[in-house]
């Protein structure tokens, strides 16, 4: 009874102290960086006046041009098809040989040093690097988005594998199969799934980001977007804009529908 | 009890299969239409090996006499875009994603909204943003923090809505038997449910934010990518190099920070 009476109870109210520093820290610093970027109100308020001004050249969107539109936006898929294609294709072993459980720590290490650099350099990176080696066009772009593939599914690939039951593993072992049919019969029915999951991910994201490789010379509709931006083009930026978000919400979509095909 | 007849299992049933076939056969058939009609140019892929040869040789040796004077304070100017571009995007993501998460607010018109604005920030490219806010706002550091902060706002708001959708709604429910007024309801309620997702979820978004911030500046809208914009235009592939290695190297701290920082949090 005596030891019941000595249970303190917290308060359940009580002031969280450290978070109420944190946002102070956050607040504090966000002054500071606001000073040390100089960025001021007045620059503000006078980049809503030209943002207004932005806006209203946008409208009416200019569609007279439709057949360039539609011709860079089919570019624009075929590369996000092609790099999806392959980047799945290589990073299926690349993410095997990254797998620790599987492979010997010689093998892991390089391909794990590998994924890591494709996915520390943004995309764009990628491509001025391609479009230095391969020429300005869609190859550069695909190039790129293949190593950023890689660089994403090789990773959430080799943790998959990671995360496996090794019991059928060691039974396939034990029965004495070599080392493909380990991975076939065993490893593979495992992860797949999620593999199909990761790709359909990327696919959506290569498509996203092939939006985008054009504005440095590698192809698709962001070398025209690009263009109409420094004509000062905005009413036929404007309908880029619409074309590209309507395209990635239709591919949303789509692998929203194929992810149910494969629940 | 129907007579034990021939079953033959499967582990998928016909529709399915179907399905499943549908999805492969048109990937397919998108992917040898694609790589006929797209123009690549066999030429320039066999020239390759050349050419980076070409780009590794003008790379080496490295510019580091270039680091000092030109690339310290456009890294840091990044690294400020990346952190200030963040805690843009927390201010903002806490209302649209409280308006998005359909156990608080309980309008479908206003969560359909919230989930609008959430999708179109994250369908426009980083790049993309980073275009029209020089637009408004001119090149310049600011127009990267607004890019930044308006690309991050879909990405946190959209999870910030699902862990208050997961919130466990006992203590909420006890709070408002109580009649606590709805901030407390929230700040009690379901801040501290979802407190350890939302610093996650920022901390995840910083160490993208901090690759993105790296490339705007190539578009004009500051930190080092205005810097490594200029020596593409110049050629000074041995000041590139040099500016791609000490991106990699602040990705590679900001990475491990992170990493760092949510295994104590979590």
């Amino acid at each position: 009874m005596i030891e019941a009476n000595r249970i303190r109870y917290q308060k359940p109210f009580r002031v969280n102290w450290w978070g109420r520093l944190g946002w102070l820290a956050a607040i504090l610093y966000g002054l500071y960086a606001l000073n040390y970027l100089d960025v001021s109100w007045l620059r503000f308020i006078q980049g809503l006046g030209n943002g207004a001004v932005f806006l209203g050249e946008m409208v009416p969107m200019d569609f007279s041009r439709w057949e360039l539109l539609v011709g860079n936006l089919l570019e624009t898929v075929e590369i996000a098809v092609i790099a999806s294609a392959f980047g799945v294709l290589f990073s299926l072993p690349v993410g095997l040989c990254a797998a620790r459980n599987l492979m010997p720590s010689w093998v892991t290490w390089p391909a794990r040093t590998f994924v890591a650099l494709c996915r520390s350099f943004h995309p764009v990176i990628f491509a001025i690097l391609f479009v230095k080696a391969v020429g300005f066009g869609p190859l550069a772009g695909i190039l790129t988005l293949v190593f950023a593939s890689i660089g994403f599914i090789g990773k959430l690939f080799a943790e998959a594998i990671e995360e496996i039951s090794l019991k059928p593993v060691e039974a396939l072992r034990a029965a004495g199969a070599p080392f493909l049919s380990v991975i076939i019969y065993a490893v593979v029915p495992q992860v797949l799934n999620r593999f199909i999951g990761f790709s359909s991910y990327q696919f959506d994201a290569n498509l996203r980001n092939s939006t985008m490789v054009g504005i440095v010379g590698a192809g698709g509709i962001g070398g025209t977007l690009f263009a109409a931006f420094q004509r000062f083009d905005y009413d036929f930026l404007a309908a880029i804009l619409v074309s590209i978000i309507g395209l990635v919400m239709l591919s949303e979509f789509i692998s929203d529908r194929i992810k149910r095909v494969f629940q | 009890m129907t007579a034990p007849g021939t079953y033959t299992w499967q582990r998928f049933s016909a529709r399915e299969r179907m399905a499943r076939f549908v999805v492969f056969f048109g990937f397919a058939v998108a992917l040898s239409v694609s790589l006929r009609t797209v123009e690549v140019i066999p030429e320039f892929l066999w020239d390759s090996p050349t050419q980076i040869m070409d780009l590794l040789k003008r790379m080496w040796p490295l510019d580091y006499a270039y680091y000092p004077g030109g690339i310290h304070q456009a890294l840091m100017e990044t690294l400020h875009i990346a952190s200030l571009g963040t805690l843009l995007a927390l201010v903002l993501a806490i209302p649209v994603g409280v308006m998005g998460a359909n156990n608080i607010v309980r309008v479908p018109l206003l969560n359909w909204l919230a989930k609008l604005i959430l999708v179109s920030s994250r369908s426009v490219n980083t790049l993309v943003w980073a275009l029209l806010f020089v637009a408004v706002f001119g090149p310049g550091a600011l127009a990267g923090t607004v890019c930044i902060g308006f690309r991050s706002v879909g990405f946190v708001g959209k999870l910030f809505a699902e862990a208050l959708e997961e919130a466990d709604p006992g203590p909420i429910e006890a709070l408002t038997a109580a009649g606590a007024p709805w901030t407390s309801i929230f700040l009690k309620g379901f801040w501290p449910q979802v407190a350890p997702a939302f610093w996650g979820i920022a901390l995840f978004r910083w160490d993208i934010n901090v690759r993105e911030s790296a490339v705007i500046g190539l578009v004009g809208a500051g930190g080092i990518g205005m810097v490594l914009d200029t020596a593409l235009n110049l050629f000074h592939w041995d000041r590139v190099s040099v500016i791609l290695l000490s991106i990699f190297a602040v990705v590679i701290i900001a990475e491990l920070l992170v990493t760092n920082i949510r295994k104590r949090i979590i």
